[in-house]
């Protein structure tokens, strides 16, 4: 008997353990609602133009939707991250938005803000989505917002959206991409950043962008500058714009010690905890522990991995049994029957954690050229050298993506963890490299 | 506001209760019950059993009468002052509404 009058406990959802019989076997899931956006940002490796209409042919409907949110609560996950794309794009977004609150999921919204309505700030005002709106920033001005959204009128559109979260009193935060337009405007968008109220940090930035991880060469995701050369396919005049407005590693680098006691005291308690080689295992990471539903149902062990191999799909053969996937088996991207409509089974997001993913992370690197560097360069940490960036990279989960090997060999210059013209894969006694810092 | 033995009680629209391997998890659907964005509500074993009792037709009483046989080795009355003391929280934090 309880005997006093505490009956009921607040829980702080990422401090304390909810399930007193021990964890579930989903804590969030993140859906793709759409790949599709009204922006056509410089850097951006998803999106597709807001009026392509065979995406939108292929996106989840209503019903997948919320039988992926079903099964999602009924494995345990106490929230949802929508996604996208712009996931306010989805006509269904209101209704999908209730589904997932009345099921008790809080939801994490990740958006761009120009879609936010007066209707819709009302409804987060009233229903709160208990995690805090994401609105990610590209300028401060129309013309540094609008240099990368290729947008006319989606700055004004942004920061309507931006005022009716304000005015609604919805808790938001805003991060920022570090495109050569916001990269002159920093102060001022850290300035603004401040005043907002949910804002109890300086924001975050994305700045070593990811390539289109689809490699396909179909879509519309081929906006790119008519400087790009007409020959390439699609996708790769995509990444063409991406690699030309990455930053440089020294820029980069730069950037992050700004603010340079800051960074060095953050750096220092990161590479106490996380510098050590990686060995062969690809997935050291946190992938497949949690999963992530992509615009068409494909289950992926995190959002960036797109790589077929490693996905298991909710449309699968008609009456499938949960037998999807990873690796195109039937079931999985690309197989089940041509002649007969898929069926969707929202169950196999169940197969997809106990059985495929598991087995994904049991994944070794066979790539020589891997085994000679990554997995035994002691900079893990300090790289953002995964799987699916190796996959957006070059095609395979273990090919070394120099890009962000040599912002990582960058960083370690910077802190005295190399010296010049050292690579970090031949330094031995790595342990007292890290405790030189 | 008195709680009383004969009342009825229902969870309220304005919240939703999730059970998950026998939990219960009770989460805010409209803003003002929690105080932070990241906050939800658990209950404790005799909080649950309590929760699934209130189904906006069993009186407080017909709580009590059902219950005490599941707790037997407590001491008399104390799952009336349990009935009553949750019913008073869950109705002051708005999760619980009178039939």
């Amino acid at each position: 008997m309880s005997g006093g009058s505490d009956y009921v406990t607040r829980r702080k959802v990422g401090e304390q353990p909810l399930w007193q019989h021990g964890k579930p076997l989903l804590g969030r899931i993140d859906i793709e609602l759409t790949e599709r956006c009204d922006n056509v940002c410089l850097h951006c490796c998803i999106c597709l133009f807001e009026d392509d209409e065979e995406a939108e042919r292929r996106e989840m409907s209503t019903a997948e939707v919320e039988a992926v949110l079903t099964e999602a609560a009924a494995l345990g996950a106490l929230s949802v991250r929508f996604t996208g794309g712009e996931p306010l794009l989805r006509d269904d977004f209101e209704e999908l938005y209730l589904f997932a609150r009345r099921l008790g999921l809080k939801v994490m919204l990740f958006t761009n803000a120009r879609g936010v309505t007066p209707e819709l700030a009302d409804l987060l005002a009233r229903v709160p989505p208990l995690e805090l709106v994401e609105v990610s920033v590209y300028g401060m001005s129309a013309r540094t917002y609008e240099d990368a959204t290729r947008r006319r009128g989606s700055y004004a559109e942004f920061r309507r959206g931006v005022e009716l979260l304000i005015d609604r009193g919805v808790p938001f935060v805003v991060k920022g991409a570090l495109l050569p337009g916001l990269a002159g405007e920093v102060a001022e968008f850290e300035a603004w950043a401040a005043t907002l109220p949910a804002m109890d940090k300086p924001p975050g930035y994305s700045m070593f962008f990811d390539l289109r991880g689809r490699r396909d060469c179909g879509g519309s995701a081929a906006d790119a500058p008519p400087a790009e050369p007409p020959a390439l396919c699609d996708a790769e005049r995509r990444n063409a714009t991406i690699r030309r407005v990455r930053l440089s590693p020294a820029d980069g680098v730069a950037f992050l010690t700004r603010d340079r006691e800051r960074y060095v005291k953050g750096m220092r308690e990161f590479c106490t905890k996380f510098m050590r080689p990686p060995g062969d295992v690809l997935f050291s990471c946190g992938a497949g522990h949690g999963a992530c539903v992509d615009a068409y149902g494909e289950v992926q062990p995190c959002l960036p991995m797109r790589a077929p191999e490693t996905t298991v799909s909710l449309r699968g053969q008609p009456g499938g049994g949960g037998e999807g996937g990873p690796g195109g088996k039937p079931g999985g991207p690309g197989g089940g029957s041509a002649a007969a409509p898929a069926t969707f089974d929202a169950a196999r997001l169940r197969y997809a954690l106990t059985e495929a993913f598991p087995r994904l992370r049991e994944t070794k690197a066979t790539n020589p050229e891997y085994l000679r560097r990554c997995a035994v360069c002691f900079l893990k940490g300090l790289c953002e050298q995964c799987p699916a960036k190796s996959w957006a990279e070059s095609g395979t989960l273990d090919t070394p993506v120099e890009y962000l090997c040599e912002v990582a060999h960058e960083q370690a210059r910077d802190l005295g963890l190399l010296e010049p013209g050292e690579s970090a894969w031949q330094i031995e006694d790595w342990k007292a490299r890290v405790e030189r810092i | 506001m008195s709680i009383a033995l004969e009342d009825v009680y229902k969870p309220s629209d304005d919240v939703v209760g999730r059970e998950f391997e026998g939990e219960i998890i009770i989460a805010p659907l409209v803003s003002g019950i929690g105080d932070m964005e990241d906050e939800l509500f658990t209950l404790d074993d005799t909080g649950k059993a309590i929760w699934d009792q209130l189904d906006g037709r069993r009186s407080l009483a017909g709580v009590v009468a059902r219950l005490t046989p599941e707790f037997e080795e407590a001491e008399d009355g104390a799952m009336e002052r349990d009935v009553l003391g949750l019913v008073a929280e869950l109705v002051a934090r708005r999760m619980l509404v009178a039939v």
